[in-house]
């Protein structure tokens, strides 16, 4: 981080719009986030002489916010863990056999990219929101910041293998969300 | 299709997508899906799905930082560096 002139403004902008959206996105409250963002940026600089490991910054930092999430959420910590079945997240099939079908929308018509098509967006946004805790989480660490299973499971304290089956779960849970939401949009569009 | 096998290779396809899975495992779920119109179908719409998903963006945008607030980390930023110059220095 050091050495490069703008290095600091750098690293504050990119820093605080991440762990403000992770926040955000795990706290609900937009003034929650904002504080656990520039604790997690103050915390960082005052022990940044700690981390051994320059190539593990961004897992680090996701650490000190994910505590900091968890100490803004602390009434509802002993809340119940909800878990998603795998059982649940199975598409219904229709037919035997050869015949056998997906009850499942069409997906081929979609967009490549999220931002062209707002109601998608909202829907997508919406499933996120509903996901329980612990699957949003590994989502938000594996598929939107991009962190190895390896750095996500050191982040949530938790086993890579734990950090797989929660992924999956999660992607399979806002898949049937977003199925849910392409059929809804069908018949919508056959009633007119 | 053998219904046993649908259910197994559901289990996989996280790790299918992101070529994680071991080879024998990876080739036993692409056997199987060369004949399964079903899984076929399901495994294009969790590939889509994830695609999608990746783009996954809170709808709010982080408020910049006040000037108070932005000083002190500056402060403590600076106090990392001469610390880690001094620590340098000692070595």
């Amino acid at each position: 981080m050091a050495g490069h002139p703008d290095a600091f403004d750098r690293f504050v902008e990119l820093y605080n719009a991440k762990v403000f959206r992770y926040s955000f996105t795990m706290c609900g409250q937009r003034e929650d986030a904002e504080e656990v963002a520039q604790e997690t940026l103050m915390k960082v600089f005052e022990s940044l002489g700690q981390l051994r490991a320059p190539e593990r910054l961004k897992p680090w930092v996701f650490r000190i916010a994910k505590n900091a999430c968890l100490m803004k959420r602390r009434r509802s910590l002993f809340a119940p863990k909800r878990e998603l079945s795998l059982d649940a997240l199975k598409p219904s099939k229709s037919g035997d056999g050869e015949g056998a079908r997906l009850e499942i929308a069409d997906w081929s018509a979609l967009p490549d990219d999220i931002a062209s098509n707002g109601e998608l967006k909202r829907a997508l946004n919406r499933a996120v929101e509903q996901l329980p805790d612990i699957y949003k989480a590994v989502f938000l660490l594996r598929d939107v910041e991009e962190l190895s299973t390896e750095d996500a499971a050191g982040v949530l304290g938790v086993s890579e293998d734990v950090v797989k089956t929660r992924l999956h779960r999660a992607r399979l849970a806002l898949r049937k969300s977003l199925d849910e939401h392409l059929r809804t949009a069908v018949e919508q569009v056959r009633e007119r | 299709m053998n219904p046993r096998d649908c259910n197994t290779i559901f289990s996989m396809l996280s790790e299918y997508l992101d070529q994680t899975l071991p080879p024998a495992a990876c080739e036993e779920l692409e056997s199987h899906i060369r004949d399964c119109a079903p899984c076929v179908e399901f495994v294009e719409s969790l590939k889509k799905s994830v695609r999608l998903c990746r783009e996954y963006k809170a709808d709010i945008e982080a408020p910049a930082l006040s000037p108070a607030v932005k000083r002190s980390l500056k402060e403590a930023y600076e106090r990392m560096l001469s610390s880690r110059e001094e620590t340098a220095g000692r070595e």
